[in-house]
């Protein structure tokens, strides 16, 4: 699938397109195609705008009947604090960023260890091996999730983080890129620690992880992401509100606010605010990662 | 870029067929193999365990409950053979659902690859802070479905929304956006478009900017313009990236649950409902997981069949 992004390191998105080409005077075309562009950035800006309007106006102006990007009554930050004395946003934001860390160390360990064995290691049964991994990766979750919740009520983990992270942390398509990587890396950098009587283990973890930082960082972003936001499962199997993720406790809010737009809007942008500050600060990473992983499927 | 993929396949060839390289052996040759035999499965082992205990087996188990007349209130768990197979067949609720789920994958992949590809052309021209563009195209990305269906809920609202209001102002009839069966749909598209279409754009994007860029040079000397330059150089080489991103978004869109569960709860009198819905109903408010396991089963089917479309098509390419 996917060989061509994955088997090289990922490109320079930053400034490449600029460098690329000899600087060209600004033309009409130029001109029309930052417009183009803006009004796209507009358009794809509107809704985050109109949010945080909405947040920061009160009950009565966000309900208005009549539209107003400047509230008639002022701008005012009722409803943030409104939502942070009922509410369960933070508690459920600690709930979404530890087991999403979890999920992601868990994957990144397991899948890490998987493919080294299958990139460098000759053990019987190799090929079938590889051959199931690949092939699970198009079973979709949708389909897991009536077995799944009946096995995690068997084993008692409804309603536990457990049933959260557990049935998370595999990722047949991030195996694959991993191995893809690993095959990348020459062999005679191994050469010289298994002349010395190096263990595997020794050789992954002295030789192999350090030389494959790159690729670690885009598998765990893809990995987090994915379950920061992952509704579905979590949705399924958590029910106190206490172990709610943000996307989960979010819906809890729609149904409980009601016509409470202002809170409604607050707590939307609350629950935005960690992964975007992040990818402010974190862009260009982001952004490699999710151009390296993405074509492996998701 | 496939050469270095070749490369790669090469070495481990070349690396296989010499097991016992130089360095000195502690014992007989055969102990070798089976060394690598136990740390090979070692090495498995942790992701094998998860791997076999929620994929699976709750893979195989569903197989088995949907041959079952299992519910959630524990009656009736005896074998039936195919009956619930057969019962799905001749739903028309299942059809209607399935119907749903393709119909947005086709109205929604469409804008789904053009409106990315246009971002990313647009970008590649290279336009001033590239980082501000990206910012704006990709952060919707990063929201959780919920956030997406919470904001775009309350600009669809018929009375207080942005949209209708907006509508008004230029005077175009207001839209009943979630709550018109003929429109409820495409509400759901427009706001999956604003939601995902960053992901397809970072695709092309880095695809575009692997592109050679003596391709240009050379018709730049030619003297062919910007426009010619996007159609017979940029497209012809993204032709395999919009293969796979098709396909990718195919498979992404088929699986079409979250926001239309969120924003319509699947109506306005089941015009929006995907069939993920009707499985999690079926399973989760009708009781019967039996059922629910035959439809997710045949759902899995349509998934394969799309797979592996995708896999002779990608074959074929690059053979």
């Amino acid at each position: 699938m996917a060989t061509q992004t994955l088997t090289r390191p990922a490109p320079h998105i930053a400034g490449a397109a600029a460098a690329r080409k000899p600087r060209r005077k600004i033309t009409a075309g130029k001109a029309a195609v930052t417009a183009v562009a803006a009004l796209l950035a507009v358009l794809w800006l509107i809704p985050f705008a109109w949010a945080t309007v909405t947040a920061f106006k009160s009950e009565t102006d966000a309900a208005a009947p009549t539209v107003s990007w400047i509230p008639p009554s002022g701008f005012t930050a009722d409803a943030f604090v409104k939502v942070f004395q009922d509410g369960n946003i933070p508690l459920w934001t600690w709930n979404s960023l530890y087991t999403s860390a979890a999920i992601t160390v868990i994957t990144l360990v397991i899948s890490a260890l998987v493919a080294y064995a299958l990139s460098r290691i000759d053990f019987r049964g190799k090929k079938v091996l590889m051959t199931v991994i690949i092939a699970s990766i198009i079973i979709p979750p949708p389909v897991l999730m009536i077995p799944l919740f009946y096995q995690m009520v068997a084993l008692h983990m409804i309603d536990t983080a457990w049933a959260v992270i557990l049935p998370q942390v595999i990722h047949p398509a991030m195996v694959f890129v991993l191995k893809k990587f690993f095959d990348q890396i020459p062999r005679e950098l191994e050469e010289a620690a298994v002349m010395d009587g190096a263990s595997r283990m020794r050789i992954f973890v002295r030789i192999i992880l350090p030389l494959s930082r790159p690729i670690l960082a885009a598998v765990a972003i893809f990995v987090f992401i994915s379950a920061w936001n992952n509704f579905l499962w979590p949705f399924i199997s958590t029910n106190d509100g206490s172990i709610l993720t943000l996307p989960v406790g979010l819906q809890t809010i729609k149904s409980a606010y009601g016509i409470q737009y202002a809170q409604n809007m607050a707590s939307a942008l609350l629950a935005a605010l960690p992964l975007i500050l992040v990818f402010l600060f974190f862009q260009r990473q982001i952004i490699k990662g999710v151009a390296t992983t993405g074509l492996a499927g998701t | 870029m496939s050469s270095l993929a070749t490369s790669g396949r090469t070495a481990e060839r070349t690396a296989s067929s010499r097991p016992t390289r130089s360095r000195p052996q502690p014992g007989p040759a055969p102990s070798r193999q089976a060394r690598d035999n136990l740390t090979g499965w070692g090495f498995a082992a942790p992701f094998l365990a998860f791997f076999l205990v929620f994929l699976v087996w709750p893979i195989l188990y569903g197989l088995f409950m949907s041959l079952t007349g299992k519910s959630l209130t524990g009656a009736n768990d005896n074998l039936i053979g195919l009956a619930n197979y057969a019962e799905a067949l001749a739903d028309a609720d299942m059809w209607r659902s399935l119907g749903n789920t393709l119909y947005f994958t086709v109205i929604s992949t469409v804008p789904l690859v053009i409106v990315a590809l246009v971002m990313a052309a647009l970008l590649n021209v290279g336009l001033p802070a590239q980082w501000l563009w990206r910012l704006s195209y990709f952060a919707p990305y990063l929201l959780a479905s919920t956030v997406v269906s919470l904001f775009f809920t309350w600009m669809y609202n018929p009375q207080l929304g942005l949209i209708n209001d907006s509508l008004a102002k230029i005077g175009l009839p207001k839209v009943a956006w979630l709550n018109d069966p003929n429109v409820a749909m495409w509400a759901i598209v427009i706001a999956t478009l604003w939601w995902t279409v960053g992901f397809n754009f970072l695709l092309y994007l880095a695809a575009m900017q692997n592109i050679p860029h003596q391709h240009y040079e050379a018709a730049s000397l030619d003297g062919a313009g910007a426009w010619r330059q996007f159609f017979s150089i940029t497209l012809p080489q993204l032709a395999p990236t919009t293969v796979m991103i098709v396909l990718l978004q195919i498979l992404a869109s088929l699986k079409i649950f979250d926001q239309v569960y969120q924003m319509t709860a699947g109506g306005p009198s089941g015009s929006t409902r995907p069939v993920v819905q009707y499985i999690f109903e079926t399973g989760f408010t009708g009781y019967r997981l039996g059922y629910s396991a035959a439809v997710s089963y045949i759902f899995f089917g349509l998934i394969v069949i799309v797979s592996v479309m995708q896999f002779l098509i990608t074959r074929r390419r690059s053979a």
